[in-house]
């Protein structure tokens, strides 16, 4: 499960299959978990964990995009924000306005990935800049709009899809709203990723923006492309988060930099040129995993930064050091 | 692995003496649980001119000539405890004649901005009276003393190190918030039950002294702590962490030391269809409409936001010559508890909104807080 552009058939002969390094990774967290608490094998146990990385998975999903075409997107952690202290605002208690404060939200994210898009093109703003200023000014907005204490709750129907399960499933037992919501949202954007013109355009742009150019590919379209799919990822992520959890003023907090690791962790080359949206939903399961499993070990707070600060190095050098040896 | 976790858990635990501060004293516990017990002095029903312990300061030789103007320097109006807080202290304003400006500079949570907001605010000359929430107590000290020396200062909420100010306005404080909690729990679980207490961060004083009483008052009565986990104040964090809990084992009741999160916590009971346990929460509005809807075992300790109204009045006392409560001012600090739940409940204030506010008898109440 690498990404899709790269040959590989020739080498395939010659040695045991390659499998992306996230994946080895998942599996060993996954065995240490199921070690450390043999509940997790049960429904509740897996269904609990994707529903916990189902936010972060599909945030990454969009960020892989950005990432790829050659750029950062920082400014999903404060638009989750936003969305969440804006639904509770605007839905003020109300389960009918549910049916169009989501599709608004929808809308922001994509309002948002569009401007990010338009001052990375058009302004030659640097994306790491560009979105930091999208960062700041998305938290403010949220900030102005709530007054710092929000004034409403999410009503259940709001809720629904990061909350609710559904219920009496064969073989599972039950399955959450959100993990559904994510297997749709990765689906879908690994298939225009992997099996649509749009991927190969955007690993184009990010290779080499220049030949890419110079071959045909509407630079400007595809880029800005990447960050609305981005800001749309936020978007929905916020919604999940804020159903899962309800309201809170710095929900979306650190998201930009977990969503990036993910990605990263899933074998995307920062500058871009390289990236999956398969591998990058690997990389935030094992970023979920590594939570997961400090929480379990029970560990005091700073001893688990140590080892999380530490895990996360030692695993992107590996990921980099095995491409350096494959020459991919 | 084992290795590299066995090197930075030593690391960690040899760097921890260096930084110990004492979150644990026996004796500010048990001042505190006295204080508890207290009955306050001054008007019934209005704990926010009440105040515990006899001691007066007299201010009249002070010489300053009313209206005058009061300089606020605050740490910050960064969660929702400090924007409850801070309108009640607006709407306070309105009650004296006496205090003619009011100027109000954010530190937005940063002590060198706090520094520098204090040194401005005494080079513009402006000020009669200088309010200051600091934003930690050690870096603050020093700006507070050259405060002191040029006006009369009156600190609230968290403390500084220096006696120099007229006053000190804070409720009964940490230790007296994890002792009503944790003797809660104690009266409404037998022993040996199992207890999660969940904390938001490390290192801060006032939190510190939260769970270091309540892990007291549990441990005495034979509790038994499933675990003591940081949440960063984050719902989502909280809820998952209660949920892995649950995986694995039982819970009887559950000690917070702050109650943003307590929602989040109960639902994960809900969600992984447990009953809802013994909860010690806050007096959030979500908190206590839950408690209310579910028919839960429960308590809210407080950290009153009254206090910041008792700072103005502390203040226009200040200008008025009047005697105040001092060198420290400590003002009650009641537990919402199953008896008086009714009183505090109210679905038109916001989720967020802290009910023991003191502003419920004030002239722009609701509106002025988010309500309708």
């Amino acid at each position: 499960m690498t990404d899709g552009t790269r040959p590989r058939g020739a080498e395939r002969r010659l040695r045991a299959p390659r499998i992306n390094p996230v994946w080895i990774l998942l599996a060993v967290l996954i065995a240490a978990i199921i070690y450390m608490n043999t509940g997790f094998v049960e429904p509740t146990g897996y269904m609990n964990f994707l529903k916990r990385a189902a936010p972060l998975a599909i945030l990454a999903a969009g960020q892989v995009y950005v990432i790829t075409s050659g750029g950062f997107d920082l400014s999903v952690g404060s638009l989750i924000t936003l969305v969440v202290v804006g639904s509770s605002m605007l839905t003020n208690n109300d389960p009918a306005a549910t049916l169009w404060v989501i599709p608004l939200m929808l809308g922001l994210g994509l309002v948002v990935g569009f401007v990010n898009g338009l001052v990375v093109c058009f302004l030659r703003v640097p994306s790491l800049i560009a979105t930091l200023g999208m960062m700041i000014t998305l938290n403010g907005l949220a900030f102005l709009w709530s007054g710092g204490a929000p004034r409403g709750y999410l009503p259940d129907t709001y809720r629904f899809f990061g909350r609710e399960l559904i219920r009496d499933v064969p073989l599972v037992g039950f399955i959450p709203v959100s993990v559904i919501v994510m297997a749709v949202v990765i689906g879908a954007y690994g298939w225009l990723m992997h099996r649509a013109n749009l991927g190969r355009q955007v690993h184009a742009i990010g290779d080499n923006p220049v030949a890419a150019h110079l071959a045909g590919v509407p630079v400007a379209r595809v880029r800005i492309t990447a960050f609305v799919l981005s800001g749309l990822s936020g978007a929905v992520a916020g919604i999940l988060l804020g159903g899962f959890a309800g309201v809170s003023t710095d929900v979306g907090a650190g998201y930009e930099l977990q969503a990036i690791t993910a990605a990263v962790l899933g074998g995307a080359q920062l500058l871009g040129g390289r990236g999956s949206v398969p591998a990058a939903f690997g990389g935030a399961l094992a970023l979920t995993a590594i939570f997961t499993l400090l929480n379990f070990l029970g560990l005091p707070q700073p001893v688990r930064q140590v080892v999380q600060g530490l895990i996360l190095i030692a695993a992107v050098a590996l990921a980099m050091h095995r491409r350096r040896q494959t020459g991919t | 692995m084992k290795r590299l976790l066995a090197t930075t858990g030593a690391l960690a635990l040899s760097a921890l003496p260096l930084s110990a501060q004492n979150f644990d004293d026996p004796e500010e516990f048990a001042r505190q649980q006295e204080q508890l017990q207290a009955e306050p002095e001054g008007p019934e029903g209005q704990p926010w001119l009440q105040h515990i312990g006899g001691e007066m300061v007299e201010t009249a030789d002070l010489g300053i000539e009313a209206p005058a103007t009061v300089c606020f320097s605050n740490a910050g109006v960064n969660n929702p405890w400090r924007v409850v807080g801070f309108t009640n202290m607006n709407q306070e304003l309105a009650n004296h004649d006496s205090i003619g400006e009011f100027i109000h500079v954010d530190a937005e949570g940063s002590d060198d901005k706090q520094i520098a907001d204090i040194d401005d605010l005494l080079a513009g000359g402006e000020c009669d009276v200088m309010i200051v929430s600091p934003n930690t107590t050690a870096a603050l000290t020093p700006a507070v003393e050259r405060a002191c020396e040029a006006m009369p200062v009156i600190v609230f909420d968290r403390g500084v190190n220096t006696d120099c100010p007229v006053t000190f306005v804070h409720p009964v404080g940490g230790y007296g918030f994890g002792i009503q909690g944790a003797e809660f729990i104690a009266e409404n679980v037998e022993e040996g039950s199992d207890v999660l207490m969940l904390r938001i961060l490390p290192g801060v004083d006032v939190l510190e002294t939260r769970y270091s009483a309540g892990r007291r008052i549990l441990e005495e009565a034979g509790m038994n702590i499933v675990g003591a986990e940081f949440t960063d104040g984050d719902n989502a964090q909280t809820k998952s962490i209660v949920e892995d809990y649950l995986q694995r084992g039982n819970i009887d009741a559950v000690w917070m030391d702050a109650g943003a999160t307590a929602v989040a916590a109960i639902e994960a009971f809900e969600d992984s269809g447990y009953d809802i346990p013994v909860f010690v929460g806050e007096d959030q509005q979500d908190f206590l409409r839950k408690w209310q809807d579910e028919g839960m075992t429960a308590i809210a300790p407080t950290y009153p936001t009254y206090q910041w109204r008792t700072a103005i009045i502390a203040a226009a006392r200040v200008i008025e010559g009047e005697p105040l409560p001092g060198p420290e001012w400590v003002l009650p600090q009641p537990a919402i508890t199953q008896e008086n739940l009714a009183e505090y409940v109210n679905p038109a204030m916001p989720p967020l909104h802290y009910a023991m506010c003191g502003c419920d008898e004030m002239e722009n109440y609701p509106e002025a807080w988010g309500g309708n």
